[in-house]
């Protein structure tokens, strides 16, 4: 090989490399990424069961029941529209009534989401920005911003 | 002594500006008094900065609540130690310490640089200045810590109690070191790139420098990620948070820049890319300071904060990242390029750390930003997990581990990959039977997770190979190896250690990722679960009460299977009063390299507690992994061709020097 036939192969063999992580980025774009919805959007553009979610909102006052063990059920509402999860697992130091949340997790056929996280967030006056959003377009943000 | 410490910042500020454009003016126009300036400024913008930082760690440890930033962060009742770490446990503090921490490493260079080009030392200044400038601005105008309160409150909001830990103390400030770091190799970058002048022992210059901050920043990450293991109660150590990616990607870049810059120093080759790699590395460290400090990415980690603020970095970032990209595209074409070499060689096995390197920074890029990209173009929220990060990130990552012991057993210019593979003949059997051992000895391992152990231990035993190989241990007589390998420069010694940590590290990610077990069980006093092989015990709550805050002790004996005792783990629910906030404080068992975890959940009325308990294998090996990582950086560090001054003794030949490193 000449120089210029090895450095074009070195270069081909960099942008072959380039294209893979490329394409892999992509596709993991496709299959991996997780939407976020408030209760309303939901409301508006239910979305199929099974289909992994983020959705959030504040913890519905007066709606948390404790089953068994570890199972716990609440509602998440943007004040307009409620939906009901269901949880099995430890939820996080800071959830509680009327406190922003995020859950992350899968409808089931009747209607109920099946949550696998619960994010509460580590200071007490911080809301998650989605949440904060919906709850502005919703026109019952109580917060200073 | 508050005022006196705003009155400082600003005269820092004044400082600064004279840094940023004298010394600049004096290098163009080859005025040497100006360039003197630099030295004496960038030492008192020193001065200064930590005059300022004193009166506000003052403020903290007096509880002088007239100031507001003290009044919101902390809390009379709050232990010494928290008081004074909580200074830089919020916006403004933290930003006070970027400043500190950036102008100290200023008035190392300004110190330590005397033997550098006095051309190249002004620029050098003047860019730190630049950037201080930039940031003691933004502190001036936006984050005011001195801000004062009329009439003072008599108490405070206290800290966060997540905050309230020792990590607060030690993280912060070591990540910053790392962060800031990277500054110096942007401001050689930048100098070279206005001197239009680049060499090799502009490279001798940089590498201790890039050195010193990855081994900071590795601290800085590791030390985080132990944090928040022990802290947050959900035992795991890395969650692909936003934040987290924001330290990560300058690591991912300072890790190729430290590469790239061996190539430099020692074949004058990669000039180019090197000086881009540094604009980039600190690029990565803006861009982490902009994503944790503005709020605009939601993340686990993010705390209440003023999206103004965001605008404002945001300037900063541009005016930096721009200016700098600017400054590369017009002066790069006309440095010189060098030193040819042949693909398979150990130039080529840098070039392809590089490349690895790089393009994982990329895919952590592109998934740390974007939700934001996407919000902006649609209005959709998403959110991009770990499985993203599982997807693209390891596969990237798998061949650049396994390429790792074949770098230093390949000669510069041309190498011999045969003959290094023969040499890594031993390393590769060890590798093979530990895959053979997880497989056929270990309950529930699969394929990938024997394939993960066998990737480790190559990595450890194909580092530890260069190291036989060159003292001869085993070929010569062991007097005479004993002698070789106790004279090997330094720098061996550093390359091994730290790519033995990092395969230390793989171990424990494979093993914790592969191995864990986790129980979520409701538990009554009394009652025992077995965990790997060990019982434990519930023996009930017991309430007790701290400075500032209130818990309930849940306490478990940790029985063997004769049933006699080993220790007592304790896991609480802790009710901060001032902030009236519950926190959990994990029970944390380490047994060999292994690790019980113990999380309290809520109570039910019976006296029955939900407990979640984790059997983490193998996973300190994470941390203490990077803990020889760094101490591999370190001892590279000293390493008599790298030590800090140095490049005047070039010209002295050192014999150590010819080993190749």
């Amino acid at each position: 090989m000449t120089r210029k036939q090895k450095r074009l192969t070195i270069i081909g063999g960099a942008l072959l490399f380039l294209g893979l992580a490329v394409a892999l980025v992509l596709t993991a774009l496709q299959q991996e990424i997780v939407f976020f919805h408030s209760p309303s959007d939901l409301q508006a553009n239910p979305v199929r069961a099974g289909e992994r979610i983020r959705l959030g909102g504040l913890v519905e006052k007066g709606s948390i029941e404790r089953g068994n063990d570890t199972k716990v059920s609440f509602a998440v509402t943007d004040t307009e529209h409620v939906i009901k999860v269901s949880y099995d697992g430890i939820l996080p130091d800071l959830f509680r009534e009327d406190q922003g949340v995020i859950t992350e997790g899968t409808f089931v056929g009747d209607g109920t989401f099946v949550a696998d996280t619960v994010l509460a967030k580590h200071d007490e006056t911080y809301m998650p920005k989605e949440v904060a959003d919906a709850l502005k377009d919703k026109g019952v943000w109580q917060g200073t911003e | 002594m508050v005022e006196i410490g705003h009155y400082a910042l600003v005269l820092a500020f004044a400082l600064a500006l004279v840094q940023s454009t004298l010394p600049l003016y004096g290098a163009r126009t080859d005025d040497n008094r100006l360039m003197a300036v630099a030295g004496p400024v960038t030492i008192a913008g020193f001065l200064l900065i930590a005059l300022s930082f004193a009166a506000l760690v003052g403020a903290y440890l007096v509880s002088d609540f007239s100031v507001k930033n003290v009044w919101e962060n902390s809390h009379s009742l709050k232990p010494l130690l928290f008081k004074f770490s909580g200074t830089w446990g919020n916006h403004e503090g933290s930003m006070l310490l970027w400043v500190l921490i950036l102008s100290f490493f200023g008035a190392l260079v300004a110190l330590f640089g005397r033997n550098l080009p006095p051309s190249l030392r002004a620029n050098v200044l003047s860019v730190q200045g630049w950037i201080g400038g930039a940031f003691l601005l933004f502190i001036l105008v936006t984050s005011n810590p001195f801000a004062r309160l009329n009439p003072a409150p008599i108490e405070g909001r206290d800290l966060n109690p997540i905050l309230q830990d020792v990590g607060l103390a030690i993280h912060p400030p070591l990540l910053y070191l790392g962060y800031v770091g990277f500054s110096i190799c942007f401001s050689f970058a930048v100098a070279a790139l206005i001197d239009g002048r680049i060499d090799a022992a502009w490279a001798r210059w940089v590498r201790p420098w890039t050195l010193a901050a990855w081994v900071f920043l590795t601290g800085g990450i590791a030390m985080g990620s132990y944090w928040a293991y022990y802290e947050l109660g959900w035992g795991g150590w890395w969650f692909w948070d936003p934040v987290e990616n924001a330290s990560f990607m300058p690591w991912l870049a300072g890790t190729a820049l430290l590469h790239s810059a061996i190539v430099m120093e020692k074949r004058a080759a990669l000039k180019i890319w090197t000086i881009l790699l540094a604009i980039l590395t600190f690029s990565m460290s803006l861009l982490g300071t902009f994503l944790v400090r503005s709020g605009v990415l939601t993340s686990v980690h993010a705390f209440a904060s003023d999206p103004d603020r965001g605008v404002f970095i945001l300037a900063i970032l541009i005016f930096f990242i721009g200016g700098s990209l600017a400054l590369f595209a017009l002066r790069a074409p006309t440095l010189s390029q060098g030193g040819l070499f042949h693909p398979i060689s150990r130039e080529g096995a840098l070039v392809l750390n590089n490349l690895f390197l790089t393009t994982a920074t990329a895919t952590v890029l592109v998934g740390t930003l974007y939700p934001l990209v996407i919000e902006a173009l649609t209005g959709d929220k998403i959110s991009v997990g770990a499985p993203f990060f599982n997807m693209t990130f390891g596969p990237l990552m798998l061949p650049l581990l396994a390429a790792v012991p074949f770098g230093p057993l390949l000669a510069w210019k041309r190498g011999d990959i045969l003959a290094a593979g023969q040499r890594l003949m031993t390393a590769f059997a060890i590798a093979l039977g530990a895959v053979l051992v997880t497989y056929l000895f270990i309950d529930g391992a699969f394929v990938l997770a024997s394939l993960g152990v066998g990737l480790a231990f190559w990595l450890m035993f194909g580092s530890l190979t260069d190291l036989v190989l060159k003292s001869g241990v085993g070929k010569a007589n062991p007097r005479v190896a004993l002698k070789r390998f106790t004279g090997l420069p330094r720098s061996v010694f550093g390359t091994a250690m730290a790519h033995f940590g990092l395969g230390m590290t793989v171990l424990g990610v494979v093993a914790v990722t592969a191995f864990e077990t986790e129980n979520i069980v409701t538990m009554k006093p009394g009652e025992t679960l077995e965990v790997a092989g060990y019982n434990l015990r519930f023996e009930g709550l017991v309430p007790h009460q701290g400075p500032n805050y209130t818990e309930e002790q849940g306490r478990f004996a940790l029985l063997d299977t004769s049933g006699s005792q080993i220790s007592t783990v304790m896991s609480a629910k802790r009710f901060y009063t001032a902030r009236r906030m519950p926190t959990t404080e994990a029970g944390i068992e380490t047994l060999g390299f292994s690790q019980l975890y113990v999380s309290l959940g809520d109570a039910a009325p019976d006296g029955a507690i939900i407990v979640r308990v984790w059997w983490k294998p193998l996973i300190t090996l994470i941390w203490l992994g990077t803990v020889v990582m760094m101490l591999g950086g370190s001892m590279s560090l000293l390493d008599r061709r790298l030590r800090v001054g140095a490049p005047t003794r070039k010209q002295r030949a050192v014999p150590s020097a010819e080993v190749p490193a």
